[in-house]
């Protein structure tokens, strides 16, 4: 069966997703992030678009799936290097992706998340602060 | 209208909606149609074609390059057999769904093309034709 391959970097995933998605091979998808995030503890998981020319209602979804159980998890979800005129008619189609960060390419994504971490560890040292 | 091209594709299983996708686009672009409307019609058509599968089973597509007064644009259809729609003007709004989908299918796809029409008869099937012109708004 065909998969999308998940790479590992630090603490987060990396996922590009470079052939056009059926249905089927989007749940699965779905399903092996969450079941990674799991396994390898990872506080991030970044999803390139950048090689997929139409985003419909069930990618949609499948996307704010994966952000919003990522979430549950502990981990944030940055999908980036949408293309301008799948943005467009996202939109069109009414579709707000809410929930899911977003960022312009790989860099800035990942910048991203490195940032969500920080925030983190610095809640958590406050945190210890306090008890002290 | 004039029809300056017609074919038939058959949709049984997920994998030929690729195929479909990917021959909307040669014709598309074929006729000149801006990348953002090429967009818009492969949604539109992506999100009837998984409602055909997942609703009517299965069935036929055209894919048509037509003209109007000139301007050639790309008219779409896709035929099924399935148990129709009962209530059309219930399944046209927003976050309606019988599935567990979004609701955003039919009024999503009206929204992204140009000319949009839909006959439905319960127990006979559903026919949907959409056009999209090559500059149309």
């Amino acid at each position: 069966m065909d998969r999308i391959p998940i790479l590992k970097m630090g603490p987060f995933l990396l996922v590009t997703i470079q052939v056009d998605l059926y249905d089927r091979l989007a749940l699965t998808l779905e399903n092996d992030l969450i079941n990674m995030v799991s396994k390898t503890e990872a506080k991030g998981v970044l999803i390139d678009i950048s090689a997929v020319s139409i985003v419909d209602s069930f990618m949609g979804r499948i996307l704010g799936n994966i952000a919003s159980m990522s979430k549950i998890m502990d981990a944030a979800t940055v999908v980036v290097g949408m293309q301008p005129a799948v943005a467009i008619t996202l939109v069109e189609l009414g579709l707000t992706l809410s929930g899911v960060h977003t960022a312009l390419d790989v860099e800035q994504g990942m910048e991203l998340l490195r940032t969500k971490i920080g925030q983190q560890d610095a809640d958590e040292e406050g945190l210890y602060d306090s008890f002290i | 209208m004039i029809v300056l091209s017609k074919e038939k594709l058959p949709i049984q299983k997920e994998q030929d909606v690729i195929l479909f996708r990917n021959r909307i686009k040669e014709v598309a672009t074929k006729i000149g149609m801006s990348l953002v409307n090429q967009t818009k019609l492969m949604t539109a058509a992506s999100e009837l074609v998984r409602n055909m599968l997942r609703y009517g089973g299965g069935g036929i597509t055209h894919i048509e390059v037509v003209s109007r007064n000139s301007i050639p644009g790309v008219r779409l259809s896709f035929i099924d057999q399935g148990p129709g729609i009962a209530d059309i003007s219930l399944a046209m709004k927003d976050g309606y769904s019988t599935g567990k989908s979004l609701g955003l299918g039919l009024p999503g796809a009206k929204r992204l093309v140009n000319e949009f029409d839909i006959k439905s008869e319960p127990g006979k099937g559903t026919t949907i034709t959409i056009i999209r012109w090559k500059n149309g708004l």
